[in-house]
């Protein structure tokens, strides 16, 4: 009697959506019909785990192929979310295209507009000062703590330990309370221009970071003694979910996922670019790969960007915050009243933009969920051409499957809340 | 016959020690059961507060408004951390958000809504059990937002009747609380016309669509609404 | 990233296996890349995975372009980074548009990489949805972002853009009321 399956009293196929013609459901209804006859324990079912459903991170549908409650097949449909921004980006100059591509992974907005600025100040062969990549490097581990951050309170909530949503997004304000002083928005801040930074930081960010800096690892060790002891904890993740490392790799998979399973390949580490070679920091990698795993890492990840986080407001170097190309960037808002080509390079950007010399680069960074790329395809003028971008939630849930199949419903959730899929990047 | 209205007293705080004096012999006659004619009708009035029913029942919903949990994009975050402690939205009444369109009194939509998404969408507006409204929140589900494009629906109310509009991209998350506040009001009766009601220009809109413009009998409500206000 | 002789010797020696399948290299931005030919794309990326010096094991991504109107017209992009040395190599396949000028619904076809890297599962479905380019030999080639039943090529560029004009005061339009 203890493996008596989740059984509906209507059918055994229950809610898949017929609103689109589904490949899948004709094979499962054949293999149901068939073991019909069998013996009621092991009637297999398709449950449609719909794009509305508390425990998918935003609308993610799955189609669950279960026997009782075990996973059998796992089919994740997407495209719930897609807002056509690659399409949108071709129509727009360099400089609105920044907004687009900061909403597509909306919780690594900061990383976004890095692929994207980082790529097209290459195909410029454009420097920026010392001062705007370490700004960005700032900017950029902020955002690595807020998102593990919403991810700690979002997948602690799916597993049952609700007061850590509180927790965690009481620190995640005190995040945006930082990127409202430099950029004036709490989230989607636009900050990051081809060329630096928007504006410089204001008096008193500095000593704000600080205190920050000063408050977050003792935060930290509070989450950590709810959880890393806490048995129901440790009963859900350790070992679930584990998928080996060669197969992650061959599946595309990076960040924290891979570097749970023992990878220890991080873009920050491995590839040189903005200012990470002038901090000392480590890269947290795991053993096994399971749950358990996937979430020391992370934690572990902001303790380390908090480190590079004082380290950059240590040595913050002086200067302009962004480069000084007239051509691409635009001037200061004094020198528009005294000087005349200030005037006419300001009018050519905001009206037309800047043209890009014909080219087409491929630049990735390490996003809080792996790694993230942008491609974009210049043609001489002043809009991008294509522009495209390699989201480390799409690869990641490839993995999903095989991290499920052979496991429970639960563990299920489990590994979708450790996977960490941000259904907007996935989508697009 | 005459109805007289006579409003016996009111419950006020005792001014000094006299007073206070007299109201415990009251409450202790009260108790007793020794409390007789004007008095205990004078007693009785402080206490009892009458109302329709139907203004009670909007100040019961509107006080305990149960949202949906629909969270599509960058919004629903923002959503998110207007449920945490800092702008806490229990303190308005939604104390859970529930998982359920059968339990959920409102919809927020909070984010870009794309057009494989839209049916999904309408189908879980259409579970809701009335009374239910709907908070478009953020400018991609007011109106499409940044997206003009194939793939977004150029705002939610294509497709479904939305109640309040929340501009923002996204909106802060006291801007989202203001528009829940709208929305109370909006469930009580009392619709918060905003700047048209400060500015006495109710009538003074342009319509771009034509013969639609509201008639006269809608304006007259309209205004009477603003004056009951 | 190797270098610009190492990417002739790299050419040379995929030429070797299989004739006539690298047609062009080029370098530029510091950055390597090989243009092959649609046929010979799933060799190449053989030869640079299993070959001993290269090892190109992990496929960073798979996208493709559309660069009307220039002919080929469409590419597919293969990023591949070998982690060893970091070091990133591009393999570009250039098609042709078989249904430019005769009207026809033919589309541009190539074989698939899904044995070689399991990445690429996801990301070729999403160029066949965007751009209507066919991967020969994938499992479960069909639409992934766009609904299942859509008709047309988003991302390609002819295709329209979308949406709604915004209405101003010169292009107001009556807009049915649709509730009433």
């Amino acid at each position: 009697m203890a493996d008596e399956p989740l059984r509906d009293e209507v059918s055994t196929e229950r809610g898949v959506d017929r609103l689109t013609e589904d490949p899948v459901a004709p094979v499962v209804d054949a293999m149901a019909a068939e073991e019909s006859e069998q013996d009621i324990e092991q009637e297999v079912m398709t449950i449609n785990m719909g794009p509305h459903h508390p425990a998918t991170h935003g609308v993610l549908r799955l189609i669950v192929t279960l026997r009782g409650e075990q996973v059998l097949d796992l089919k994740p449909v997407v495209g719930y979310l897609h807002t056509g921004i690659e399409k949108s980006c071709e129509d727009k100059s360099y400089w609105k295209v920044i907004p687009f591509v900061e909403r597509m992974d909306y919780l690594s907005y900061f990383f976004n507009m890095e692929a994207f600025c980082g790529c097209v100040e290459r195909l410029l062969e454009l420097e920026i000062p010392d001062r705007a990549k370490y700004l960005r490097v700032l900017h950029l581990e902020l955002n690595r703590i807020m998102s593990h951050l919403v991810w700690l309170g979002t997948s602690a909530l799916d597993l049952g330990a609700v007061s850590l949503l509180w927790y965690c997004f009481r620190q995640r304000d005190n995040i945006l309370d930082l990127f409202e002083m430099s950029a004036g928005q709490r989230m989607h801040t636009r900050y990051f221009q081809v060329g630096g930074v928007f504006e410089d930081i204001p008096v008193g960010f500095e000593a704000k970071v600080r205190q920050f800096c000063g408050e977050m690892p003792r935060r930290i060790d509070q989450f950590e003694a709810l959880l890393d002891r806490n048995e129901i904890f440790l009963r859900r993740t350790k070992g679930v979910g584990i998928v080996s490392r060669e197969r992650l790799l061959e599946l595309g998979v990076t960040g924290p996922l891979l570097r749970a399973a023992g990878e220890p390949w991080d873009l920050r580490k491995a590839t040189e670019y903005l200012s990470y070679p002038d901090f000392d920091f480590k890269i947290p990698v795991g053993t096994v790969g399971d749950g358990y795993d996937r979430y020391r890492v992370r934690l572990q990840e902001m303790r380390e960007s908090v480190r590079i986080i004082e380290q950059a407001i240590d040595g913050l170097p002086e200067g302009p915050w962004i480069a000084d190309d007239r051509k691409v960037v635009l001037p200061p808002r004094d020198e528009l009243s005294t000087s005349m080509e200030a005037l006419i390079h300001h009018f050519k950007l905001v009206t037309e933009g800047f043209r890009v010399p014909p080219g087409e680069l491929y630049y990735s960074i390490e996003g809080p969920r792996g790694e993230l790329g942008c491609f974009v395809l210049a043609d001489g003028s002043s809009k991008p051409a294509r522009v495209h971008f390699r989201d480390p939630s799409f690869v990641n849930l490839q993995a999903f499957r095989d991290m499920s199949v052979g496991g429970y419903i639960a563990d299920l959730i489990q590994n979708l809340a450790m996977l960490d899929p941000i259904l907007g990047g996935v989508d697009r | 016959m005459e109805i007289e209205r006579r409003s016996l007293g009111s419950l006020e705080q005792p001014k000094n020690a006299e007073e206070f004096r007299a109201k415990q012999l009251k409450a202790r006659d009260m108790l007793l059961g020794d409390l007789e004619g004007r008095d205990l009708e004078q007693y009785v009035e402080e206490r009892v507060m009458t109302t329709t029913l139907e203004r009670a029942l909007n100040w019961g919903r509107a006080n305990s408004l149960f949202p949906m949990t629909f969270g599509l994009a960058c919004c629903a975050i923002e959503m998110i951390s207007m449920v945490t402690a800092r702008y806490d939205i229990s303190r308005f009444g939604s104390e859970a958000f529930r998982a359920s369109p059968r339990q959920a009194d409102m919809i927020i939509l909070s984010g870009r809504v794309a057009t494989k998404m839209a049916p999904v969408v309408r189908r879980v507006y259409d579970q809701m059990l009335e009374p239910r409204w709907v908070i478009a929140m953020g400018a991609c589900s007011s109106s499409g937002g940044m997206f003009a494009n194939y793939a977004v629906v150029q705002g939610a109310d294509k497709f479904m009747p939305v109640d309040v509009h929340i501009p923002g991209c996204p909106p802060r998350a006291e801007s989202l609380l203001h528009g829940f506040n709208k929305l109370q009001r909006l469930v009580q009766g009392r619709p918060d016309l905003g700047w048209r009601q400060r500015y006495n220009a109710i009538g003074t809109e342009e319509w771009a669509r034509g013969e639609t413009k509201p008639t006269p009998e809608a304006l007259e409500r309209a205004a009477k609404a603003v004056e009951n206000a | 990233m190797p270098d610009a002789p190492g990417l002739e010797l790299i050419a040379e020696s995929i030429n070797e296996v299989r004739d006539g399948t690298v047609v062009e290299t080029s370098f530029e931005h510091d950055r390597a890349a090989l243009i092959v030919d649609p046929e010979g794309v799933t060799d190449a990326l053989r030869w640079l995975r299993e070959t001993e010096g290269q090892s190109y094991t992990f496929l960073s991504s798979l996208h493709a372009a559309d660069y009307l109107p220039a002919t080929p017209r469409f590419a597919v992009h293969y990023e591949l980074l070998c982690r060893d040395r970091v070091e990133r190599i591009r393999v570009k396949a250039l098609l042709d548009d078989p249904a430019a000028g005769n009207g026809s619904d033919a589309l541009p076809e190539l074989p698939s990489c899904v044995e070689l890297f399991p990445t690429a599962e996801f990301q070729e479905r999403e160029a066949y949805d965007f751009f209507g380019i066919v991967f020969r030999g994938h499992p479960d080639l069909r639409r992934i972002l766009m609904p299942e039943d859509y008709v047309g090529w988003p991302q390609r560029r002819d295709f329209p853009i979308g949406g709604e004009p915004v209405l101003y005061t010169h292009n107001e339009v009556e807009a049915p009321r649709w509730f009433e």
